[in-house]
């Protein structure tokens, strides 16, 4: 199986995914607290009009990314 | 039973928890904004009792998510927690957390149980728990982690009751170990623990993580933590996200235990269906839009009234006094001076009113956060941040607590730029003068018969100040490095409606803030200046009589008429007026007079001073006739055309000029602090001064 590194950026609104780690070792620490924690799902929820920030959901709370910070996700669906 | 030190008890949560709500509640109007010292951290106390016997000072933490702050706001809570000879160490945490968000609450809970503070867990928010179908064996979670739990409904004050008689007994700190420290790190976080004779592995383990958050801490101590964490390879990111991971493995396990039923996502439709529309491509801007205009306009058509019954109140007790009082300089700087230094303090409390309560209206119902979330692309375009929105927003109101409220920005470079910008955002001390300058020279008239054409002026000037912060932020953009980088990681909360309790409260202590803080300096500038408009070198005052005599032998004056000439050459001889008209020659070109200049030179201490400087230089020399403010100025004539000293030219370069001018001290000393040297206030000084001088050249050599 090819394994395509996929984030949470390349998500399409109404999407879930399973959290599989984080690329950026200095935002992971903060992405953790929030709950973004390996093996939970996440949904993505909407954009931002203009495309950038992004709100996401991960557990059981609505938050919002900006797509550098979500390209840093990477998941699995 | 009362005891000789009264117990402290710290609030701490995650935003959006519902913790100034249970503030309020607890401590009523019992509040105090202090400092913590050393930093400047606002500390909120409050009083309460817990029982007959028993009072207690509350201290209000600022919303965090752990005890790894994120900005330096947060740092405070970790500070507070770990020095426990610090003046401000609690004797019980009451931890408030969502019971529809529990997972995210418990983070800080598990922490401060392995710092071993005595805890009791609030469960909020238990109407929307109760919608959203969940349920919780709270019998169960006390029991899992060893710690109390009450049930509160920070709202209504549901649980109040029962909370305040569980803090009034004696709390034991929960034995439960929740994080344990890893072989690997023991040895050196048993050599910490020693050396600093701590009570607690976690404490020592902290101390390690971030030395640089104990402010308490020497500088020989963060180098002897500094040096063995090298020596023993202790690498706190690393271990950070490592405890963060054993820490929600632990809560999901509690809560496996405890939840009986899961919360289900129909109670948070309809606010995905509100977000629908708030965060719409099109309906999203707009209705920003149309928030902005509603507070301009209700600013100015609510605040108008009481605004001009203070004025007009504050005149005529002024004039009641004079006429009361027998002569002498006490009594005149009481009744000249100081009374309508007061009346120009109160006569602000309207607007900030208005202004902080639909701002305190768009934070309590979740709006603000949609804010952020719609402006941040563009704000980042200007080199600012979407959380700049917040405190440019509060710049409307006052620069002061907006600069403070920048710490919440976690970039120094996004928070430089919106401090240096912040002041460019026109504070309601602009509003009285534009307000008395726009009544002035714009026609009370209807656009449509609706939008009145002073409104819309006034709207078009806070666009301009607007315009001035963000294109200025553009271009520190490419002049300041970044030292890091900036994120956004932020919660959404769920909309609610407001609690209007915590408007009010809200309310209450901005206000407080501004007449006591801004008060003080505004009251000062009005009777220095009193003093350098009546007194001036005593032999030019004392020739007054003699002087106006020779002038006015042939004029056939009135008695009242000989006394008002007198008084206009006392001004023009006096300190001020010689101050004013030293300066003539560089604001001439602005189309100013040294009245004017008088106005622009009190202002520097607070531009806010302008109305009340001009009604007392106005004032000087016309005691018999009580009008207003506005009638003075509409009266006030320009010797050198025989017209009326404010036309449209004059007034509109006037309003340029206090859009754009940093003329405010106490933001000065603000912007000091919050950046650590005099180079950035300087800088801004200069720079808004300078644009100020050239906009208002431009706009007054143009039109006349």
């Amino acid at each position: 199986m090819e394994w395509s590194q996929k984030t949470v950026a390349d998500m399409i609104p109404g999407e879930t995914g399973i959290i599989l780690g984080f690329l950026d070792d200095h935002l992971s620490s903060k992405l953790l607290e929030m709950g973004f924690l390996p093996g939970t799902s996440v949904m993505f929820n909407f954009r931002a009009p203009l495309g950038d920030p992004i709100c996401v959901s991960v557990s059981g709370f609505d938050l919002s990314l900006r797509i550098d910070e979500a390209s840093t996700i990477s998941i699995l669906n | 039973m009362s005891t000789g030190r009264k117990m402290k008890i710290a609030l701490t949560g995650k935003p959006n928890s519902g913790k100034s709500s249970l503030f309020n509640q607890l401590t009523g109007l019992n509040q105090k904004i202090g400092n913590f010292p050393g930093i400047t951290v606002d500390k909120k106390t409050g009083q309460t009792s817990l029982d007959e016997n028993t009072s207690a000072e509350i201290l209000d933490l600022p919303g965090i998510y752990s005890l790894y702050p994120r900005s330096l706001d947060e740092r405070i809570v970790v500070e507070v927690f770990s020095n426990n000879k610090g003046a401000h160490f609690p004797d019980k945490v009451v931890l408030v957390a969502d019971a529809t968000n529990l997972k995210n609450c418990m983070l800080l809970l598990t922490q401060l149980i392995d710092l071993g503070l005595p805890t009791v867990l609030a469960l909020n928010m238990l109407d929307l728990a109760a919608k959203s179908g969940l349920s919780i064996d709270i019998k169960k979670l006390a029991a899992l982690l060893d710690v109390p739990v009450v049930l509160i409904n920070a709202r209504n004050g549901q649980g109040i009751s029962e909370l305040k008689k569980l803090l009034a007994r004696p709390l034991k700190s929960s034995q439960k170990k929740i994080f344990p420290i890893s072989d690997e790190v023991k040895p050196v976080v048993e050599l910490v623990r020693d050396h600093f004779k701590l009570t607690t592995d976690y404490e020592a383990f902290q101390y390690l993580q971030q030395p640089e958050s104990f402010i308490f801490l020497s500088n020989t101590d963060k180098e002897f933590i500094q040096s063995v964490a090298y020596k023993h390879q202790f690498f706190p990111a690393k271990y950070q996200g490592a405890e963060t991971i054993q820490r929600y493995e632990f809560i999901q396990s509690v809560l496996n235990k405890v939840i009986l039923k899961a919360a289900g996502h129909e109670w948070k439709k309809l606010s995905k269906q509100i977000d629908r529309v708030l965060t719409h491509k099109i309906f999203g801007y707009l209705i920003f839009f149309v928030v902005l205009f509603l507070i301009f306009q209700s600013i100015f058509a609510l605040a108008q009234i009481p605004m001009d019954a203070i004025d007009s109140g504050f005149a005529s007790f002024s004039q009641y006094l004079t006429k009361l009082f027998p002569e002498g300089p006490l009594f005149e700087l009481i009744a000249q001076g100081i009374i309508p230094g007061i009346g120009g303090i109160l006569i602000f409390i309207p607007q900030i009113t208005i202004l902080f309560a639909f701002i305190s209206i768009l934070e309590e119902t979740g709006y603000m956060a949609r804010v952020v979330f719609l402006m941040d692309k563009i704000m980042r375009k200007f080199g600012l941040s979407g959380k700049s929105v917040v405190p440019l927003m509060s710049g409307w109101a006052c620069a002061i607590p907006a600069i403070m409220a920048t710490r919440t920005i976690e970039n120094w470079k996004d928070r430089l730029i919106t401090i240096f910008v912040t002041p460019f955002m026109s504070c309601s001390a602009r509003l009285p003068v534009f307000t008395i300058l726009v009544a002035l020279i714009i026609p009370d008239t209807k656009l449509f018969g609706f939008f009145g054409f002073q409104g819309l002026v006034l709207m078009g000037l806070y666009l301009m100040g607007f315009l001035a912060a963000i294109l200025s932020a553009w271009v520190m953009k490419f002049i300041i490095q970044a030292k890091e980088r900036s994120y956004l990681i932020m919660e959404m909360p769920t909309y609610r409606m407001p609690k209007w309790s915590n408007v009010g409260y809200n309310i209450v202590e901005k206000t407080k803030t501004f007449v006591f803080e801004a008060g003080k300096v505004i009251l000062a500038v009005s009777i220095i200046l009193w003093v350098l408009a009546s007194y001036g070198p005593s032999d030019e005052m004392n020739k007054a009589r003699e002087v106006v005599q020779a002038q006015s032998t042939n004029l056939r004056l009135t008695a009242e008429g000989f006394e008002h000439r007198v008084a206009a050459y006392k001004l023009e001889h006096s300190y001020a007026g010689k101050i004013g008209k030293t300066l003539e020659p560089v604001i001439k070109p602005l189309g100013y007079d040294w009245k004017i200049g008088i106005a622009l030179l009190t202002s520097f201490a607070a531009r806010e001073v302008f109305v009340g400087t001009i009604a007392t230089i106005y004032s000087i020399g016309n005691t018999d006739d009580p009008t207003t403010i506005m009638s003075k100025l509409k009266s006030e004539i320009n010797p050198e055309t025989g017209g009326p000293r404010f036309t449209v030219p004059v007034g509109l370069s006037l309003l340029v000029f206090y859009t754009f001018a940093m003329q405010c001290i106490s933001t000065l000393a603000i912007v000091k602090r919050e950046t650590k040297s005099w180079k950035w206030p300087l800088i801004q000084l200069a720079y808004m001064t300078g644009l100020a001088y050239l906009s208002a050249l431009i706009v007054y050599q143009t039109l006349s």
